[in-house]
């Protein structure tokens, strides 16, 4: 029992650390990549290439002025970026990393690189999912502002909208493998990654990722020209930075999912497995970064149509097939 | 250790519904629902029953309280007054809690008196750990109650146009 | 040690009395509409500890359409709700004593 906990707490404190790293980088890699995307450089002088980048943003936003607006709804008004943040880092308890590990034969048992499987996994990424859309409500509430209020009931309601087509997508995967389990569904693509029989729901899922993440073009909530920044037009320096860090650790856990449910996860032929879902991951998030910078951005009811008239129907339409495809598939 | 997880589970799941019931804000009142769904969600999972924790998190924490939050918030609502204020009021406040203190009553002498039955149900923990909890509730309600959940998706389709009909502001 | 199953059944009709104050004292629609919410929610809890002491899911079964039903009447309620306050501009039960209008 005691070694079960202590393995499960190394895990979890080396996946959340790796987690804070890679969401400060990912702000380095889109200023990197936007720049790049824009033919000019992007920072470059804080440390060689600008690596230190992150962490001269981290010490400036650390130490802006902390304002609360007056009549603001105090307690609330400072939890809602935690409550912003915790469900973006408790979906990665349960995504694999990778098969088993020893560690390079330091342990004695072979440990399965993933937190926890729970048999229910995609579920319980759906019931995250859903409860992600408090931070951004209650942030809207409590800053006793029209434009923020205004801001995120909007950026709410896109998100509970595209979670119904999200799930959708994910149903057709889970009606490939068989099991809700996400270490079942990578085992279910040892032959082929679900992309091929799925490519609609694949297209769906990052579809439905942008919108939920509040990423470009579905960013209308957050962005500076409309409602004057939305829902954290209140917050300041480290809240704020907690939005944003909740944002970029959204776009990696739905980066993460999408490789692990459509890629096929850590499977690769000569790559250690840990490197093959990084690089996946990776090349996901690039595209990511691509897309804020190509696109621009739609309109409220553009994207509420986008989400219910057309994402819905082929999301069902997805369904088909899979239902379809799923028997000579297993 | 399951004792210890129950008993934390109650006492927040009691103090957020004492919340809920005595907070004179309407937000509050809803995001300590919320606390007190996550605390039934969680009594789920330790009994054993995975699908409806996931559920109740999805569907009641996420979706119906979200809507509750978005409906309190469209409507601008302010603090309620105290009932205690008006003497009319004051009636009313006791008995609702003699009444709740009756029904209360009753119901923990006949939760006392419960013993759990003797032998072996027809899915005993060995058989739903080795088939799965969501798979085998798949199976029940998809074969012996296939009825009441086709039922259910017409009372879905009905609350949806419903609930647009009725909010819907009139053109004329 | 396994939890006894007064013990949940216990706890349920504790949180429903409390859902059942709640919905003979406070003012607010909404705030009832919780309570309603609340005491659905301590079935629910009752439901399941019967079916995992039976061991037999059917208590499960129940609490899915419960949940999807109590979904749909949220949905619903919350609409006329909405409706009653455009009109009335209250949300205080005490204001809505006629059925007219």
């Amino acid at each position: 029992m005691l070694a079960f906990l202590a393995v499960a707490l190394v895990k979890i404190v080396v996946v959340f650390g790796c987690l804070l790293l890679t969401v400060a980088y990912m702000t380095w890699a889109e200023r990197k990549v936007v720049g790049d995307l824009q033919v000019r450089l992007g920072p470059n002088r804080v440390g060689p290439f600008g690596l230190l980048q992150p962490i001269a943003d981290g010490i400036k936003l650390l130490c802006k002025e902390e304002i609360v607006p007056s009549h603001a709804d105090r307690a609330i008004y400072l939890l809602a970026p935690a409550i912003s943040l915790a469900p973006a880092f408790i979906a990665f308890a349960v995504i694999p990393f990778g098969d088993t590990t020893t560690l390079f034969g330091l342990l004695r048992e072979p440990v399965a690189m993933v937190i926890t499987d729970i048999n229910v996994g995609v579920l319980y990424i759906f019931g995250i999912a859903s409860l992600g859309v408090y931070g951004i409500v209650l942030a809207g509430w409590s800053s006793n502002n029209k434009y923020a209020l205004l801001g995120g009931l909007r950026a709410s309601a896109q998100m509970i909208s595209y979670e119904l087509s999200m799930g959708l997508s994910i149903v057709g995967v889970v009606m490939l493998a068989g099991s809700l389990s996400l270490v079942d569904i990578v085992n279910a693509q040892a032959r082929w990654p679900f992309v091929v029989p799925q490519i609609l729901g694949f297209g769906i899922f990052f579809c439905c990722a942008l919108a939920e993440t509040n990423r470009a073009p579905f960013d209308l909530p957050e962005a500076e020209t409309e409602l004057v920044a939305g829902f954290h037009v209140e917050y300041s320096s480290m809240k704020f930075a907690m939005f944003f860090m909740a944002e970029y650790a959204n776009m990696i856990t739905a980066a993460a999912l999408a490789t692990t449910l459509f890629l096929g996860g850590w499977r690769g032929p000569f790559l250690p497995p840990l490197a093959w879902f990084l690089l996946k991951m990776l090349a996901l998030l690039y595209v990511f970064i691509w897309i804020r910078a190509t696109l621009p951005r739609f309109r409220y009811d553009q994207l509420m149509a986008f989400g219910w008239k057309r994402l819905l129907p082929l999301a069902l339409a997805n369904l088909v097939i899979a239902a379809a495809v799923a028997p000579w598939w297993r | 250790m399951e004792l210890l997880l129950f008993l934390v589970l109650a006492f927040a799941a009691i103090v957020a519904a004492l919340l809920v019931v005595t907070h004179r804000h309407p937000v509050y009142s809803a995001l300590f629902l919320v606390v007190t769904m996550l605390c039934i969600a969680f009594l789920f999972l330790l009994l054993r029953a995975e699908f409806l924790w996931v559920m109740q998190i999805a569907v009641y924490a996420g979706a119906v309280m979200v809507l509750f939050l978005f409906v309190i918030m469209l409507l601008d609502l302010r603090r309620e007054e105290r009932p205690w204020r008006f003497p009319e009021h004051r009636l009313q406040v006791g008995a609702g809690v003699i009444l709740a203190a009756a029904l209360a009553a009753q119901l923990l002498v006949a939760a006392v008196a419960v013993r759990a039955p003797a032998g072996a149900g027809p899915f005993p923990p060995a058989v739903v750990a080795a088939r799965g909890n969501t798979q085998l509730l798949g199976r029940l309600l998809y074969t012996e109650y296939a009825f009441p959940f086709e039922v259910t998706s017409v009372i879905l389709l009905v609350a949806i146009v419903g609930a647009m009909v009725i909010a819907k502001r009139r053109s004329d | 040690m396994a939890v006894p199953l007064p013990a949940y059944l216990v706890l349920g009709a504790i949180l429903f009395a409390i859902g059942v104050v709640g919905v003979a004292t406070r003012r607010n629609v909404l705030i009832i509409f919780m309570c309603v919410e609340l005491m659905m929610n301590a079935v629910n809890l009752t439901f399941v500890a019967f079916a995992s002491a039976f061991q037999a899911l059917d208590g499960q079964v129940f609490v899915f359409f419960i949940l999807v039903v109590a979904a749909a009447e949220v949905a619903v309620g919350l609409a006329i709700i909405y409706g009653i306050f455009r009109h009335r501009e209250t949300v205080d039960v005490t204001d809505m004593t006629l059925m007219k209008g």
